[in-house]
């Protein structure tokens, strides 16, 4: 797939004065590209490390409230649309890079920033609300775990956010070369990724919690 | 404005003001040099800039020579301490300075000896085996190599500043939980360890990417040299491992920062489960420093018997089962925890089945020996004593992965004799064959051969005499990490020979030390003459002068089998017919040297709780990141007619 996104990416650069690879002996989109899987493997691996001691930990309540008394569904399902439909928009950037649409694809990612925005908003007022309900991370393992966990997710958020704010500029100054094409793919890897890790948190964390 | 940084952290016990006072000294002598030379400029660009693979290598080489000095000294004062500290007398360290010792001994060992070698021999080596002309990312590259010696750094500023961990190498919680070790000392580990695991996935990335996406025409998997082999099953553990090891340091961090309860006593926590989850990475982690040892051996013996090696497939298929064998075995390391019989059979029973492939690895080495023409190099003499310590350490390791065994022998010196057996006579040593192999191909010369010799006698004898003793002592009931035992115990005359056998050790170390200043004052004389490859390797790193250039190959070459040189070594080719091509390479940038300084600088910070430098040296790291990462890739050129002179003039250095 990667090889002939660049070669049908190629016919639409024609025109454009570029920064190509200069050495012929090297592919840098596809190295990058897998290079970027293999770092998301790692950090897969890392989220799988704190989701098993989510597991491990998650009826340590030491005395404090369950999952089915912090959770509220309707609020993380909201989250969850938000991002879904934050993927779909990061994803639409992609296609209007092979178009060569340079606005389009800075307004793709100025929503997907906005949409990162209110994700990030909701998931710090639920948890502030559990903070001044009286239930901290220091409480117990459950809620350690808990908040490492999602917390951990919303940090990677936050630096997709910067990310794709670095990404806004660099279209907006450059256009879409092969160098910023390249950069896309890979933020959009990383977006796809942190949407499929919720995914996850959703199941395992809210849903499974409250049942 | 210092965080719980104060002047009391600057007041230490006279061993460690010793220390603290040579490593200034020695700083500043070396400061002098430089400027007594001029060389600041040579260190700049030449150097400290670079993103050259092989300049790289050789950096983390001289970081684990220092780190290795460092390690071997805290080892020594330990030999010491125990051979004194008997009945009444109560040797010259303190208990708490003690634990300390212990604690940077191993962590020195493992993470900037071990993993530095790791790392330096793949920087070093693997472009060069797989025909490429660098790394898949070289700036990522040296921006692992100073976020780990960024690491290594910390580890000597905890010397000067305060105390290190005294919760052992692996920092087992609650030990390292906020309650039972309030002080810096437990963060300085936490922090070393942090900044180096990062490096090193970083690194494996980087390397894995290498190796699957670089290799040279005509190089199918099947076709690479078995230390590449090696070394992509070790870069598959780091990616595996590595992970886990953040993510358990970072929830022990939150536990001691923000009074999380993951694995504290109180508060729902489970510190059984910090021991699982750290050894879930502890144990891929040993297999990731011994794996890419296996591969320099395998390099190394088919190339001093002067035939290929012995069952390459059957090689390949054992290092595999080894690497995935290595994730389901983390629960020997703690039978007595107390899980069912049934969960300790499971392990014991994947424990000794690594026994098999290790097996067939060490019958492979054997028959490439057999009818081939053995030649007694210091390499191959290494290779002969990896070989008997290695097989002595893996019986008893399998001796241990027996339950009922280990219930008695847990935790005791019996122990610590297998794995310094498993890491020094297997890794060090093969490290010290790869040294002496590769030398000439990154500097011209040879290494000193009779020094090597003295210097491999010492270490040989020395480690039997050091730790021969130990496992003595185990059976007896000596435990680890004792700093002072009863006359009564009967031990002081076993640890006395242990002391002994760590000078002969230091010995060695010494004359292998003044062996490469030697080799190197005598180059004239230890000049490799036949252009590059000296040993009559087979590999395609002997296939280009030495030291290689820049650009590595001037073609890049296409192979049709394993053994490529020797194929071709007898096939002269008209040099004039070659056609060159323009070559590309990256420029060098001192970006990845600011990443490194402002870790460790982001470190120090959140040792000593100083929360704005910390806030300023994360924004630094990012920034430098952005800005680098959102810049063009910018490369120099060289010219077809420049990379034809190069050849043409080596080529009639050395008219074969």
């Amino acid at each position: 797939m990667s090889k002939s996104l660049t070669i049908h990416h190629q016919d639409t650069l024609e025109d454009h004065p570029d920064t190509r690879s200069p050495d012929t002996h090297q592919d840098p989109f596809a190295k990058t590209v897998f290079g970027f899987w293999l770092y998301l493997m790692t950090d897969c691996l890392l989220f799988a490390t704190l989701f098993c001691t989510f597991a491990v930990l998650h009826n340590s309540t030491y005395g404090g409230p369950s999952a089915r008394i912090l959770f509220h569904l309707p609020t993380v399902f909201g989250e969850t649309m938000i991002l879904l439909f934050s993927s779909f928009i990061c994803g639409c950037s992609m296609l209007y890079a092979l178009r060569n649409a340079k606005t389009k694809v800075m307004l793709c990612l100025i929503v997907t920033f906005l949409l990162g925005v209110s994700f990030l908003f909701i998931e710090l007022s639920e948890f502030t609300d559990i903070v001044q309900g009286g239930h901290s991370w220091q409480d117990s393992a459950f809620l350690s775990s808990y908040f490492t966990l999602v917390g951990t997710h919303g940090l990677h958020i936050t630096f997709g956010m910067l990310w794709i704010a670095v990404m806004i500029a660099q279209i907006y100054r450059l256009g879409v070369t092969t160098n910023t094409f390249r950069r896309l793919a890979v933020l959009n890897m990383f977006w796809h990724f942190l949407d499929v890790v919720w995914i996850f948190i959703f199941t395992f964390v809210y849903l499974m919690g409250v049942i | 404005m210092f965080g719980r940084l104060t002047q009391e952290a600057f007041v230490h016990e006279d061993s460690q003001n010793m220390a603290v006072l040579s490593m200034l000294l020695g700083g500043i002598m070396l400061m002098a040099l430089l400027f007594y030379l001029k060389r600041w400029r040579w260190l700049w660009e030449e150097w400290i800039t670079t993103v050259d693979h092989k300049k790289i290598g050789i950096m983390y080489i001289v970081v684990v020579l220092i780190m290795f000095m460092k390690g071997f000294g805290d080892a020594i004062m330990m030999r010491i301490q125990q051979l004194f500290s008997v009945g009444d007398s109560h040797g010259f360290l303190s208990a708490g300075h003690f634990q300390e010792v212990f604690s940077a001994h191993g962590t020195t060992m493992i993470f900037f000896v071990g993993m530095g070698v790791v790392f330096g021999l793949m920087n070093l080596i693997i472009p060069l085996q797989i025909g490429a002309r660098d790394v898949a990312f070289p700036f990522l590259n040296a921006v692992s190599f100073w976020l780990f010696t960024a690491a290594a750094m910390l580890t000597l500023v905890s010397l000067a500043m305060g105390k290190f961990s005294t919760a052992g190498w692996l920092a087992y919680a609650p030990l390292s939980s906020l309650k039972y070790s309030p002080d810096e000392g437990v963060d300085y580990w936490i922090w070393t360890v942090q900044i180096a695991g990062v490096g090193s996935t970083l690194g494996g990335i980087n390397f894995l990417a290498t190796i699957l996406k670089m290799r040279c025409p005509g190089m199918q998997l099947m076709k690479m040299p078995i230390f590449v082999w090696s070394s992509l099953c070790a870069l598959v553990l780091i990616l595996l491992a590595f992970p886990i090891l953040t993510a358990t340091l970072f929830m022990l961090t939150l536990d001691r920062y923000l009074d999380m309860h993951f694995f504290t006593v109180d508060g729902g926590g489970n510190y059984m489960m910090y021991v699982n989850l750290i050894w879930a990475w502890g144990h891929p982690e040993v297999y990731i420093l011994i794996l890419p040892i296996f591969g320099i051996f395998s390099e190394v013996v088919p190339t001093f018997s002067e035939k290929r090696l012995f069952g390459y497939v059957s090689m390949v298929w054992a290092l595999i089962i080894i690497a995935f064998l290595s994730f389901i075995v983390w629960l020997h390391h703690f039978f007595t925890m107390g899980a069912s019989p049934n969960i300790n059979a499971f392990f014991a029973i994947t424990t000794m089945l690594i026994a098999i492939p290790t097996g067939v690895k060490i019958f492979n080495w054997l028959f490439t020996k057999f009818r081939g023409r053995v030649l007694f190099t210091s390499p191959m003499l290494w290779f002969f004593a990896f070989l008997l310590n290695f097989t002595v350490a893996g019986m008893t390791g399998i001796l241990l992965s027996a339950p009922p065994v280990d219930f008695q022998v847990h935790n005791s010196l019996f122990l610590i004799a297998h794995f310094h057996g498993m890491v020094i006579g297997g890794v060090l040593f093969g490290f010290f064959a790869g040294f002496t192999y590769w030398f000439p191909k990154f500097t011209g010369f040879m290494l000193d051969e009779k020094l090597n010799r003295y210097a491999f006698w010492c270490w040989m004898a020395g480690f039997l005499l050091a730790f021969m003793p130990l496992y003595m002592l185990g059976f007896m009931g000596a435990t680890r990490r004792l700093d002072h035992y009863a006359a009564e115990t009967g031990w002081h005359p076993l640890f006395a020979i242990a002391a002994f056998g760590a000078f002969i050790i230091l010995c060695g170390a010494s004359i292998q030390l003044f062996g490469l200043f030697w080799s190197i004052k005598h180059r004239k004389k230890l000049w490799d003459h036949t252009g590059g490859n000296p040993w009559n390797g087979r590999t395609l790193e002997w296939s280009i002068p030495s030291p290689p250039p820049i650009y590595n190959f001037a073609l890049i070459p296409v192979v049709d089998q394993i053994d490529p040189v020797w194929a071709q070594r007898d096939q002269r080719q008209d040099l004039s017919e070659r056609k060159y091509e323009d070559i590309y390479l990256p420029k060098n940038t001192a970006t990845g040297f600011y990443i490194g300084l402002w870790s460790l600088i982001f470190g120090i910070a959140m040792v000593w709780y100083m929360w704005w430098l910390a806030i300023i040296s994360f924004i630094a790291i990012l920034v430098l990141m952005i800005m680098r990462l959102s810049g063009d890739d910018p490369h120099d050129k060289i010219t077809a007619t420049q990379v034809q002179a190069d050849e043409l003039a080596h080529r009639r250095g050395f008219q074969i």
